[in-house]
């Protein structure tokens, strides 16, 4: 029994190794090698026999809902879900572990934190880490192009909870996203709109919802002469200043992430800044900003949604703020964060943010896998009307004799929506519509399968058009 | 999803109408905490990857996180619901079709009470559930742990094969008396005699007759604990009858339940076919619903073994899924994704802005609405997005409706329009799509 108790100690001790090293952020092979020496001890100290010990508990971060927990969560959700479904949300779920290798490589830095289940002699396994990835994979494997959905379902995250506390390792994430080739904005828009609604009917207190664009911020470190290599470490400590003083974050980027002291200066006086629109456009003036290509595109972006937030009566709750750089990578476009506020103490005094209720943003880049076609069909050729087979023949035989992957339906008379509905099944992106009138005066129809937009092309220009519209590089369908 | 909305919100107002509570816990479990407690089914457990700290598993089943929440909030009483998923690492090649991460939707109440009342209850929920779901007639099976304990003892069936014994008998449902005798003799050792005396009890089933006629079975009578069991049915028909359901159950002998925990009456809701030939009986075409008494599970989980009594039930629901599916599916009727009321669309060019803001004051106003994403959209792609999406209304915005002050509010199944003030917009839209009239 007193060899028993021994082995419990070392086992507790080496425990207690193990984390500190962690917490010093001790090197990857170090932490293995005391990891593996404690799961010796621990082995040795043989299966779990019964009813040794008594520790009722829940796992390390993670606790039980008692029922009025629940009554106060599910009034929560029903306002989230209520709201959601007033804008048209269709609603999925997904399984709670993925394939590891779907999850591989999707989070940076913070992959070590993800949990793993054990090989048990089928698949590997790991527990999600966010919604987004599983989200992006239901959309490969389903091959849609577009959906506005929302998913809400607990997440799991190994962190550590000396490190960041109070933090939970299992915890609820309520995501809704909007997938697909749209006008510029109005989506964003809806976004931002929703989530104002929500902080609204929750009835929780005022609240700010900062606004950035990622293109912005990459051309404002350019400008200010950022090299590449630091765009992302300078925007972590960038994103500091909603929590410390500029003073501090300009040290720690001088004096840690090695930037110069003008470079920092010249990012201070941008970053410090946050308005209205009218900051928008005074940015749009600035000499040195607007001759960056990927921040005018932002900035006009920026533009445009500040119309539609008017429109949407949710003007006076945003702020365009450039200190607001959030943590992942994968954001491309606008980026969003709602803080509440707390009122201030003397007047006169701005609010002060207390902490992130929501946010968000747009990211471009997150497809999985290609979207998995088996044939590589760039153009349909179909007809609007009756008794054009011999043309819809003609025009087919002219774009493979110009090299174009072309197909038409083996049908004399095939009605369009059938012909539309053959493009979507197999991928295809563009169909070439064949109409009397068009015939008379001598264009074509070239639709985008995806978008549904439709534009008159002259016949001697199709054979360019489709090559530009599907060329890989360009692939704006 | 839409499907699996409607199935729980059934369920949930059945056991909220109870004056049940509800709670959730954590997907995994201590490792420790599972341990020994589903007999063979253990090797079924995901075990999450030593990862330097805490053993970890994912929850098997409700039941024992119900148990450890009992223990750990040192709770004497609890009517509480829970719906939530489950992992088991099933072999997909010996059981066709069954899924390693499904839903489990159970009913509990733990407490010391008047016997049989709550087991009464759970019975109770059970039926008014398969009634309101509306996926045909079904049968509550009935039995209880202390009589199959008795009878085999009485039969001569040693103590060491009680449970292998039982899962032979359980298949009676499934196979014929012939192949379950050949099992228990040929591969479990009884002799043919024990079997045959097995076999004599095991085909009955009935009312409350069966129940006090067993009551005068000379050796059964005998049996403490099968009287016990048997005394217990007598009271639970009695309140059963008082319910209104006494007709849907049935004290059937062959019902022998997998899970070790049981320690009272046992139980599990079937659906009948529609008999071949008149006077046939209906055929069980698998479970759809089960539960019982687990008297000794928290006592497991506290330190100084205090014990709870607790009596629920589980509704298969991922079955049922499955079953108003097809159902919906036979009928053709069409599975809405969203709860849009009405599109805001735009007859001509430029009006992004207008949509822009109806859309906004519909929202704000609490009407459920969507827009396209596109500025100078088509009207017949508005509609047909409407036809695919299933969206009743359309609102449309004119340049000469604009000047006029209303809105062509359109029906998309009758595709009739009227001119409506934009002041009248909301109260059109909610009386045309209120749940009771619905005359869009």
């Amino acid at each position: 029994m007193a060899e028993r108790a021994a082995l419990e100690e070392l086992v507790r001790l080496q425990g207690e190794r193990v984390r500190g090293l962690k917490q010093q952020k001790a090197s990857a092979e170090q932490i293995e090698e005391e990891v593996a020496k404690l799961l010796k001890l621990k082995a040795q100290l043989g299966p779990d026999e019964g009813k040794q010990k008594f520790v009722l508990k829940t796992p390390k971060g993670t606790r039980d809902y008692s029922p009025r927990q629940m009554a106060i969560r599910e009034k929560v959700f029903d306002v989230i879900i209520s709201c959601f479904k007033r804008h048209g949300a269709e609603v999925i779920d997904t399984p709670v572990f993925e394939l590891k290798e779907t999850l591989t490589g999707k989070y940076g830095e913070d992959s070590k934190l993800i949990y793993d289940l054990k090989d048990q002699g089928g698949e590997l396994l790991s527990l999600r880490y966010d919604l987004t990835v599983p989200f992006a994979r239901y959309l490969a494997m389903n091959k849609l192009t577009n959906i506005k959905r929302y998913h809400i379902a607990k997440v799991y995250r190994r962190d550590n909870p000396a490190m960041t506390r109070g933090r939970y390792r299992e915890f609820y994430q309520c995501d809704f996203d909007i997938a697909g080739q749209f006008d510029p904005m109005i989506p964003d828009a809806e976004c931002l709109k929703i989530m104002c609604e929500i902080l609204s009917s929750l009835q929780i207190g005022d609240f700010l919802v900062k606004v950035n664009d990622r293109r912005i911020l990459d051309g404002m470190f350019a400008i200010c002469g950022v090299p590449d290599s630091k765009f992302r470490t300078i925007c972590s400590s960038v994103d500091k200043l909603d929590k410390v003083s500029w003073e501090e974050v300009k040290n720690e980027m001088v004096g840690e992430k090695g930037l110069t002291p003008e470079v920092a200066d010249h990012i201070g006086d941008y970053v410090q800044q946050h308005g209205g629109v009218s900051l928008v456009e005074q940015l749009l003036q600035d000499p040195k900003l607007s001759q960056n290509k990927q921040a005018l595109e932002g900035l006009e972006d920026l533009k445009l949604l500040f119309e539609y937030l008017t429109l949407f009566g949710i003007a006076d709750k945003i702020s365009f703020d450039l200190s607001l750089a959030r943590g992942l990578d994968y954001y491309t476009g606008v980026i969003y964060e709602a803080v509440l506020l707390q009122t201030p103490v003397q007047p006169g005094e701005e609010p002060l943010g207390v902490g992130s209720v929501a946010a968000g943003g747009r990211y471009d880049g997150l497809a999985l896998e290609e979207k998995v076609r088996t044939t590589e069909t760039q153009v349909l050729v179909a007809s609007a009307q009756k008794r054009l087979l011999e043309e819809r023949l003609k025009l087919v035989s002219e774009l493979w004799d110009a090299g174009i992957k072309a197909e038409l339906l083996y049908k004399k008379n095939p009605k369009l929506l059938n012909q539309l509905q053959y493009c979507e099944e197999a991928g295809i992106p563009l169909v070439a519509i064949i109409g009397e009138q068009e015939l008379k005066d001598g264009v074509i129809k070239l639709r985008s399968v995806a978008s549904r937009e439709e534009v008159d092309v002259r016949r001697e220009d199709l054979v360019e058009e489709i090559k530009r519209r599907t060329s890989p590089a360009l692939c704006i369908c």
